[in-house]
């Protein structure tokens, strides 16, 4: 072949040939779909508020809540269908999080109950809480340090 | 240089190995596509009575395999090789459905251009006398594939417009020393070319110029023009490389508007079928080969095609690491009389 | 009014994750981390709470929300027991939802087997 081109010659040759993700529509259903799952949140809020709970317990309340049913509709196979429509809408919300925790538990569960599911259930949690647990430290002590 | 060469990458095979039979078995959604009429077998459940996704793939290649041996009429013990390969770690469900058949074996591995790769090195074995029949095969299976180099089934992600649909499905030729042909005439091995694509969602633009690489060594080393082709048929490179091939052919000076397509465009409705840019895997070249292709040469509604298969010599590690995806393509002449001495 | 102000809020961050993963083709799991730490980050800051008091659900549902709770959490437990509480904090702010997902994640993998996609 004659044709040489430099990585960046030819991202640029295929770049109008490469078709590109229809941003808004995308958008607009993450931002519909991320925003009924906000609703629910609120709703499952305001229900544990009225049950006279402190808010520290409706807040790990509403979020035991949000994770049972990211998990829940993961196991019966239609979260994955909600991820396809709604993408970051149904990503970003902790039922999201729940959903990256089920779908490589369920789907290395041939592998094994440890090495299987106890092990890849955190492919994507775990990095999650590597970085969120470590930055909050990190605030903890410059609090701490500048704060108190 | 050797006898047989004819230049840099392509040889010709002075005995054509003849194509005894093809056998295409493929899953439920390659079976709704507009191919389902020429696969042997269209397998309803995807688990193919198996309880994971890998010994599913390892099935579908034993009964490709064994159904291209029972059509052939050849005797399981008269076989001397099999080749085969696919695109799980190491290989298994190749290995794995070959441990079942006792037929000497030779895995290969060039990813999806694995059909190509084999039926190359088989014709060869035969050409040079080694050898009176061989099983060339090769397997994907989307779920498999899915869970190895991309993300868990059940995980709510979007695909972009651009990705490829990872075919289930396997397909096995029979080559023969003697035969009828179709025919085995020419080989063109190709070299790996990257052009630094590292979106292992874009394989179509990562491929293409591989195949680009490999069709314009065959034109030049063969002397032959694309018109001497009925058709001339990449492997997987799907809508948004097939575009981009048909582009760079042009800068090389070769026009092949007219009779060029891709089995990735082949196999899927991509609308229909919500297959974005189109098939891929190991099993979509050999699927359409040995299913569609075949029965088209056998009926002599094509008699002349050149077969490209394209491959992205990725993995899962080197994708981590951040490296581009270096491809490859190996192309076969097949036709159904032998061609003439030049 | 609470409604759609989380509806708005939360429906807007995700939006934020879209444009990142169509614009800048990062991966799910990049997107998640980079909203846990921004969330930390922004309630280190003191500005996230800001967020929480307009949105409500809005903000605390998405994964910044996560972040926010495991800062909050931490800042908390440095008020009540110095060092100690900047390693306990965090995670006792957000344990409910930590421990639910560790055990609903392993029961839906139990009771269900992944389907291949049409």
């Amino acid at each position: 072949m004659k044709t040489k081109m430099s990585p960046n010659e030819y991202e640029k040759f295929i770049k109008d040939k490469v078709p590109k993700p229809k941003l808004f529509t995308n958008c607009l259903k993450a931002f519909v779909v991320g925003g009924l799952i906000c609703d629910i949140g609120q709703f499952i809020n305001n229900s544990l508020e009225g049950m006279k709970l402190n808010p520290e317990q409706v807040a790990a309340g509403t979020a035991i809540i949000l994770v049972f049913l990211g998990a829940f509709f993961t196991g019966l196979g239609i979260y994955d269908k909600l991820g396809k429509f709604a993408g970051a809408g149904s990503i970003v919300p902790i039922t999201g999080f729940s959903n990256s925790i089920v779908s490589p538990a369920m789907e290395f569960k041939r592998e094994g109950y440890v090495f299987g599911v106890g092990a890849r259930m955190f492919t994507i949690a775990g990095p999650v809480l590597v970085y969120g647990i470590s930055t909050s430290v990190v605030i903890g002590i410059i609090h701490l340090l500048f704060f108190k | 240089m050797a006898q047989k060469r004819l230049g840099k990458q392509t040889i010709k095979l002075s005995n054509p190995p003849s194509m005894l039979a093809a056998a295409a078995v493929v899953g439920p959604k390659e079976g709704e596509g507009p191919l389902s009429a020429y696969f042997d077998m269209i397998q309803k459940d995807d688990y193919f009575g198996q309880d994971s996704w890998e010994k599913a793939e390892s099935k579908f290649v034993e009964e490709a395999v064994k159904r291209a041996i029972s059509k052939s009429g050849v005797s399981i013990t008269a076989i001397d090789y099999m080749l085969a390969g696919d695109l799980l770690n190491q290989i298994i469900s190749s290995s794995f459905a070959a441990r079942n058949l006792e037929i000497p074996y030779l895995g290969v591995y060039g990813a999806c251009s694995t059909m190509a790769e084999s039926l190359s090195i088989g014709s060869m074995i035969i050409d040079g006398g080694y050898a009176d029949h061989i099983i060339c095969a090769t397997s994907s299976h989307f779920s498999s594939a899915e869970r190895q180099y991309r993300f868990p089934l059940e995980q709510g992600v979007q695909r972009p417009p651009y990705a490829q649909w990872t075919v289930t499905g396997s397909g096995a030729t029979m080559l023969s020393a003697t035969g009828n042909g179709p025919y085995i005439t020419h080989v063109t091995t190709g070299k790996v070319v990257d052009f630094g694509i590292k979106d292992a969602n874009n394989m179509g633009a990562a491929m293409a110029p591989a195949a680009v690489d490999t069709i314009t060594a065959h034109f030049k080393e063969t002397g032959r023009s694309p018109g001497y082709y009925d058709l001339i048929v990449t492997g997987d490179l799907a809508t948004v490389g097939k575009e981009i091939a048909l582009e760079l052919l042009k800068k090389e000076g070769l026009d092949l508007q007219n009779n060029y397509n891709d089995c990735g465009c082949m196999i899927f409705d991509n609308i229909k079928q919500d297959t974005h840019s189109g098939g891929s895997g190991c099993g979509c070249s050999a699927s359409v080969l040995n299913g569609y292709l075949f029965n088209q040469l056998k009926h002599c509604e094509l008699n002349r095609i050149l077969f490209v298969a394209t491959g992205a010599l990725l993995s899962p590690i080197s994708a981590w690491q951040g490296e581009s995806i270096p491809c490859i393509a190996h192309a076969v002449a097949i036709e159904t009389k032998p061609s003439e001495v030049k | 009014m609470e409604y759609i102000n989380a509806f708005i809020v939360g429906g807007l961050i995700c939006v934020i994750g879209q444009i990142l993963m169509d614009k800048t083709k990062m991966t799910p799991a990049r997107v998640l981390v980079l909203f846990v730490t921004l969330g930390a980050v922004l309630q280190g800051m003191g500005i996230y709470q800001k967020l929480v008091d307009i949105g409500g659900a809005g903000a605390t549902v998405p994964l910044p929300g996560f972040g926010y709770a495991l800062a909050k959490g931490a800042i908390k437990g440095v008020k009540e027991s110095g060092l100690i509480g900047a390693f306990t904090g965090g995670i006792t702010g957000t344990a409910g939802g930590i421990t639910g997902a560790i055990v609903f994640g392993y029961l839906m993998s139990v009771l269900f087997n992944p389907r291949s996609k049409k």
